[in-house]
């Protein structure tokens, strides 16, 4: 490892890892990241650019890493992380993406002579004819990144949690340690969430003194108070990365504490949230300012003081500001040369020089290009009038543009920022949710000043929640300072590709390009260049985007402004936002006491409407899906049959005004309906289409049960609510839910009655005691039950209601004396033909949002004597203007063995024009030996015994219109 | 995620209500009206930028409906509006 220093760092050199990059073994750290580990070993070229496959190295120390991203393999799959995010584990196997074979020799570097030719949304304008799509494919494998992991990991899972606090502090570095010192102190409830494996912040990656010892004493210190806290809970590895509404705050926790768990996501609502996010540095635009080699002056100091890593031995400091000076000197210390600072300023100040003594200062100069391809030869140096020129020999070069307070989370808040002149940034300005910045993230740059402002910012956000701050002791903390003149893009007359983008390959010349073509708004420019639009949000370079269009327009950046922030702050993994809520757990099934037994007989299942599960029919041995269904279908018409009926919607309505409501919700009246009668009844929406239908009882003078369908039970739950609250708030109607309370068997055919013959004993069942459209309460083999008389089938049919714990019993009764009677279940496939048989509607078949009552031949059912109810306004207005209406109709096809496509359509005599009506179901009807369709027909109640014609592709069905029923019209059957 | 006061259930995540859209006008009587009103009752909603009066429906909860006002711009819940 040519570059590990021989001491130092924050790494545990009693644990070596060794770790596999594009096939090549390494050895580093506990504690390393794969950058670091990589830069320890002498590896500088680590990547390829997006769209020129320009070589590249490792830019930063953090999650603002623009340049290198890795696709990790194996168990640990995952694709496009940034390399310097990757903690090191023994091992890990990872590749560089976006290059083939490997960065060192890369195909797609071909791609660089043609780049004049792809620059910056080169493909709104090429590559058109014959069509895009033709050039597409290629195009995406030449600029694609990692794919998806194949699968899941084979061990672990993740988990969401949420929380409540008094006090969330984002960020652990000083100002965030020292508010969640003050707000711990407190008693108040506290989450202390920072991103990187440790607390601390930049004290991890610079030389800080703390009351006169290194600081980082002074962080373990408070780390340990922390801990010791029942109120706080201390996160790290832990982003926050969301700022939603009404202070509810995201957290993923990459390595919770656990066996099992592999990330955490916490979903916290905050009384109040600190933001203590610090600064990010950003770069410095010139021409190659992207050769392996080349990084933020900051990245080395950390790679210097947290890792024990020298990325280099001959190294150039360009910087705008006086952070790099300190790097210089942590470069000394390190054994490493500094041969010289470029500053671009004129004139910088003593104090400043002091701390970077013995080094060479050329002020009022720039680094105008770099040299060396794979890695960085020498850079030249030019003065900011042009005049001079040299070139200085160096292996690394350290570049720092200034420092941007990281508002990333407070503008997510939807606070506003306001551009500050003097930090050459912007600053948060005013908060439109309850929470505040402090340190760095508030613009104090010091490590003084940021430990202050934590305690200030802390006391404030404490006393707000109810709490006493206790004052802390003053800390002695050297004086330093910050002052930076800004420097948006070098101007010179180097020839080179300047990026203000690496991870998208976004230059100067393209933000130009851009401006040019009339993109002059900041969100146009992100959106024409995409920079700013890779994994790294551009961090690093946003603000040298704006600084262009500024410079472009010649205007101040204030006026540029900033583009909009979004979630996540950095990438977050699917499976933590999931958690368990996958599957089952978030759409699980619905099932009834019969479930079971349909398992055991061969049910084939469905999902009917509202994650119900039932039988779609039930296929014996030997038997196509059409023998299946045509049995069931002869056993009801010939014998008996019965299905578990219990997901039907039901509701109770209790009242003195259910009358009147139901008269106002169903199209027919329902307020003189006689207790032990039902009366099927339509719902339509005050817009006019139909809602719902079904069957409603009378159990007493204030007590009705309405049934609905399955899949509409909430909605209908809805509706009834709201106009009883919001229209009617006077009427005394209770409603309840009684879906799932009342379970049935429902028994059809010829020969239902003789199976309830055998169970019922205190009702009379026959046909004058018990008609058609009546219910009855009694028992059935001693089980409590209310037996209805109402069928979907069109055949004598029973519907058995009785207590869930009652149902299987129920079921298996029925079943085994039904025996004798060659009774067979039968499932949603077979009652489908029946109600077809019959011409019975079907909601999204027959009723689908465009008919009406009067279309499906329904017109009794709209009440005349009402003047009122809700649709009937609407209904008529649509029909008043006499546009032509679609009609329910029968069709016969010529063929009785030509089945029909449902959802085919009907044109005028089968010529390939518009449609004047389409097929809304067509089943086998085994009675009718031939298949039977329903539809929707332009005038098609005049049209009976006229022909129509089904148009398919390349063909055309001739058929007969007919009424729409098939199976006893007089209804004599159902009414036996 | 929004944090919704429910009058019976007090604070609760948006995800427990349904939303029932911008409070109108009361529905007028039918047989009153002519079809250009109607169609307007209908259709025509307030939609302005700023609080907005509105329903909700404690759906998993308490099952009331009761209005409040949403600033659509900010989201902020302004309290005090309702008369």
């Amino acid at each position: 490892m040519s570059n590990r220093l021989a001491t130092g760092g924050r790494i545990d050199r009693t644990r070596p890892l060794t770790f596999t990059f594009n096939g090549t073994r390494f050895t580093g750290f506990e504690g390393d990241t794969h950058a670091s580990a990589l830069l320890a070993s002498g590896v500088t070229l680590t990547a390829r650019g997006f769209k020129y496959h320009r070589p590249r190295g490792i830019v930063s120390a953090g999650v603002e890493e623009p340049s290198s991203l890795v696709e990790l393999m194996g168990d640990d799959a995952s694709g496009n992380n940034a390399i310097t995010t990757v903690q090191l584990s023994h091992g890990l196997v990872a590749k560089s993406v976006n290059c083939w074979p490997s960065p060192q020799f890369d195909l797609g570097a071909l791609n660089q002579l043609i780049s004049r030719l792809i620059p910056a949304g080169f493909y709104y304008k090429t590559f058109k004819w014959p069509s895009w799509h033709f050039f597409e494919p290629t195009i995406r494998r030449a600029a694609g990144l990692a794919n998806a992991p194949a699968s899941a990991p084979s061990t672990g899972h993740f988990e969401t949690r949420n929380a409540h606090v008094d006090i969330l502090v984002a960020g652990a570095g000083p100002a965030g340690l020292a508010a969640a010192l003050v707000a711990g102190r407190s008693g108040a409830r506290v989450i202390l969430a920072d991103e990187a494996t440790e607390a601390g912040g930049s004290i991890l990656n610079r030389n800080l003194e703390i009351d006169g010892k290194p600081a980082l004493e002074w962080v373990t210190k408070i780390v340990a108070e922390l801990a010791d806290m029942p109120n706080v809970i201390h996160l790290q590895s832990s982003t926050v990365w969301a700022y939603r509404e009404h202070n509810l705050l995201c957290i993923n926790e990459r390595s919770p504490n656990h066996k099992t768990v592999l990330e955490r996501n916490w979903r916290v609502r905050a009384k109040r949230v600190i933001i203590a996010t610090g600064a990010i540095e950003r770069a410095l635009v010139f021409s190659n300012n992207d050769r392996p080699g080349t990084m933020l002056a900051s990245a080395i100091q950390t790679y210097v003081n947290r890792y024990a890593v020298l990325p280099g031995k001959l190294v150039v400091l360009f910087t705008n500001n006086d952070s790099a000076y300190s790097v210089a000197a942590d470069i000394l210390a390190a054994g490493g040369q500094v041969k010289a600072i470029v500053d671009s300023r004129n004139s910088v100040s003593q104090l400043v020089l002091d701390r970077a003594s013995g080094v060479e200062v050329i002020s009022g100069h720039v680094v105008s290009d770099v040299a060396g391809r794979s890695r960085v030869k020498s850079v030249t140096v030019t003065s900011r009038d042009g005049g001079s020129e040299r070139s200085i020999d160096c292996d690394l070069l350290g570049y720092s543009g200034g420092w941007n307070p990281t508002v990333h989370l407070f503008s997510q808040s939807r606070g506003t920022l306001k551009f500050d002149a003097t930090l050459a940034t912007f600053l948060p300005e005013k908060a439109a949710q309850a929470c505040i910045c402090a340190g760095a993230s508030s613009g104090e740059m010091t490590l003084s000043d940021a430990l202050q402002d934590g305690l200030i910012k802390a006391a404030e956000a404490v006393k707000s929640v109810g709490f006493k701050a206790k004052a802390l002791q003053d800390l002695a903390v050297q004086n330093s300072s910050y002052t930076v003149t800004p420097l948006w893009r070098v101007e010179s007359s180097a020839k080179g590709k300047a990026f203000l983008d690496f991870q998208n390959d976004v230059t100067v010349s393209d933000v130009q390009l851009a401006m040019r073509e009339g993109y002059s708004n900041v969100e146009h420019v992100k959106r024409y260049t995409t920079g700013g639009m890779g994994i790294d949000q551009g961090k690093t370079g946003n603000i040298n985007i704006i600084g262009t269009v500024a410079m472009e327009q010649n205007v101040i950046l204030a006026d540029v402004g900033t583009t909009t922030f979004r979630s996540p702050y950095t990438p977050v993994s699917f499976g933590a936002i999931n958690g368990l809520r996958e599957g089952s757990v978030i759409l699980p099934y619905r099932h009834t006491p019969i479930t079971k037994w349909n398992h055991e007989n061969g049910g084939f299942m469905y999902e009917s409407g509202a994650r119900w599960r039932r039988p779609g029919y039930f296929p014996r041995e030997g038997e196509s899906f059409q023998d299946s269904v045509n049995r069931e279908c002869l056993t009801v018409r010939n014998d008996v049959g019965c299905y578990d009926g219990s997901p039907l919607g039901k509701f109770e309505l209790k009242g003195p005004n259910v009358g009147e409501f139901l008269d106002l919700i169903y199209t027919n009246i329902m307020s003189n309906l006689v207790p032990g009668k039902g009366r099927y009844g339509m719902m339509l929406t005050d817009d006019g289409l139909i809602l719902d239908d079904g069957v409603a009882l009378r159990l007493d003078e204030h007590r009705w049960l309405i049934s609905t369908s399955t899949g509409h039970v909430d909605a209908i739950h809805q509706h009834m609510e709201k106009v009883l609250q919001f229209d009617q708030p006077h009427w005394n109607v209770m409603i309840t839910n009684v879906t799932s309370q009342w379970n049935n068997v429902t028994i059809c055919g010829p020969n239902a009655r003789k199976i309830l013959e055998k169970f019922v004993t205190n009702i009379d069942l026959s046909p004058d005691a018990f008609p058609f459209m009546e219910f009855r309460d009694g028992t059935f083999a001693d089980m409590p039950a209310r037996i209805v008389r109402v069928s979907f089938t069109g055949e004598l049919s029973f519907e058995v209601n009785v207590a869930p714990r009652h149902l299987r019993n129920l079921w298996d009764k029925v079943m085994a004396a039904g025996a004798s009677f060659n009774i067979a279940p039968i499932g949603s496939e077979a009652n489908h033909v029946l109600r077809v048989e019959k011409g019975f509607l079907s909601l999204g078949h027959e009723v689908d949002g465009t008919v009406d009552a009067y279309d499906l031949g329904l017109s009794w059912i709209m009440s005349k004597k009402k003047s009122d109810y809700i649709g009937k306004r609407s209904v008529d207005l649509r029909r008043a203007g006499n546009k032509v209406r679609r009609e329910l109709v029968g069709l016969l096809s010529d063929d009785p063995n030509c089945q029909i496509p449902e959802g085919a359509p009907l044109t005028p005599s089968g010529k390939k024009q518009a449609t004047e009506g389409l097929v809304t179901a067509c089943v086998w009807s085994v009675v009718n030996n031939r298949w039977i369709a329903l539809a929707l027909l332009e005038n098609g109640h005049a049209r009976r015994g006229e022909a129509a014609h089904v148009r398919l592709q390349n063909s055309v069905i001739p058929a007969q219109i007919t009424a729409p029923v098939f199976y006893d019209p007089d209804g004599k059957i159902l009414r036996s | 995620m929004l944090l919704i006061d429910c009058p019976f259930c007090g604070e609760r995540n948006e995800t427990e209500y349904v939303y029932g859209g911008p409070v109108s006008v009361d529905r007028p009587d039918p047989t009153a009206v002519n079809d250009d009103e109607w169609i307007d009752y209908l259709t025509m909603v307030p939609n302005p930028v700023g609080p907005t009066h509105e329903r909700w429906w404690h759906a998993k909860g308490c099952g009331d409906w009761f209005t409040l006002w949403r600033d659509t711009a900010t989201h902020d819940i302004v309290k005090g509006l309702d008369k």
